[in-house]
């Protein structure tokens, strides 16, 4: 190596050896639009940063990994102060599917993909979807029924079990 | 903000080794970068770079992830294999480039 440093060359601490065995879950259990987002970001985050990272769909969250729904998830008014819009509003006809419209347009504008393409993302990068077994079994789904990288369909113990040690997310 | 001498070019780094200046960076400095962080450069590692070089003037921040795959056209999981780890950041590193600070 032809180097010859004046001052030490700082190299950065990319901190592989520091996010070894470092793990997280995130539990999904919302089906809105805008809920759905957080946990496909910090997923996303996280993976980058080397850390392994498992999703668990549950409840309404499963909306997010069912192939017939997964591409149409919802955003309302109704009940989101946040909004800062009157409540009653929000039960018009039609404004789920403005705000929806809206924010699937806020949302691709600042290049985030939308949740398919999110999940798809996430795996490449090495992430684990599995879904809730009790939820399959309640709205009668099965592996068919949804999005092809999921794992599996495991009972909530099996997911404690994989993430033994981790950090966890309930969203 | 440091002055350190690496090939016999100075270069201007930050506290965590970055380059501070865009106009400092050269191909023989991207090699021995790689080099320090454990990484050889291959014609796949250097088409992820030199994207990374053309985007940044023009889109003002360093690309992250999902802009290098879409729009260099290297999928995901490849980056994951080119730069293990932590792709995002040692890419920049490498492309002398502040770390990313979008979030997807």
């Amino acid at each position: 190596m032809t180097t010859t440093d004046s001052t030490p060359l700082v190299v950065p601490d990319f901190g592989d050896e520091a996010t070894e065995g470092r793990k997280l879950a995130i539990i999904c259990s919302k089906g809105n639009l805008d809920m759905a987002y957080p946990g496909l970001i910090l997923a996303n985050a996280a993976l980058g940063e080397g850390v392994e990272t498992h999703l668990f769909f549950t409840f309404w969250g499963f909306d997010m990994i069912t192939k017939s729904r997964m591409h149409d998830l919802k955003f309302t008014m109704l009940g989101n102060t946040a909004t800062h819009m009157p409540q009653g509003l929000g039960g018009l006809p039609g404004m789920t599917a403005m705000a929806t419209h809206q924010m699937k347009k806020q949302i691709h504008d600042i290049g985030v993909p939308d949740v398919p393409e999110f999940l798809e993302q996430i795996v490449a990068s090495g992430g684990h979807l599995w879904a809730c077994r009790m939820s399959a079994d309640m709205m009668h789904l099965d592996e068919s029924d949804l999005y092809e990288d999921v794992e599996g369909i495991i009972s909530a113990a099996d997911f404690i079990e994989k993430t033994e040690g981790a950090q966890l997310l309930f969203i | 903000m440091t002055v350190v001498t690496v090939a016999d070019t100075q270069i201007h780094v930050d506290a965590e080794g970055f380059l501070t200046e865009y106009g400092e960076w050269t191909e023989e400095l991207a090699v021995q970068l790689a080099e320090r962080i454990g990484i050889q450069l291959t014609d796949e590692h250097w088409k992820a770079i030199q994207f990374l070089r053309a985007d940044f003037p023009s889109h003002g921040e360093t690309a992250t992830l999902r802009r290098v795959s879409t729009l260099a056209g290297i999928p995901i999981k490849q980056l994951f294999v080119l730069f293990p780890g932590k792709p995002a950041k040692k890419m920049a590193y490498v492309a002398g480039l502040p770390k990313p600070r979008g979030c997807v």
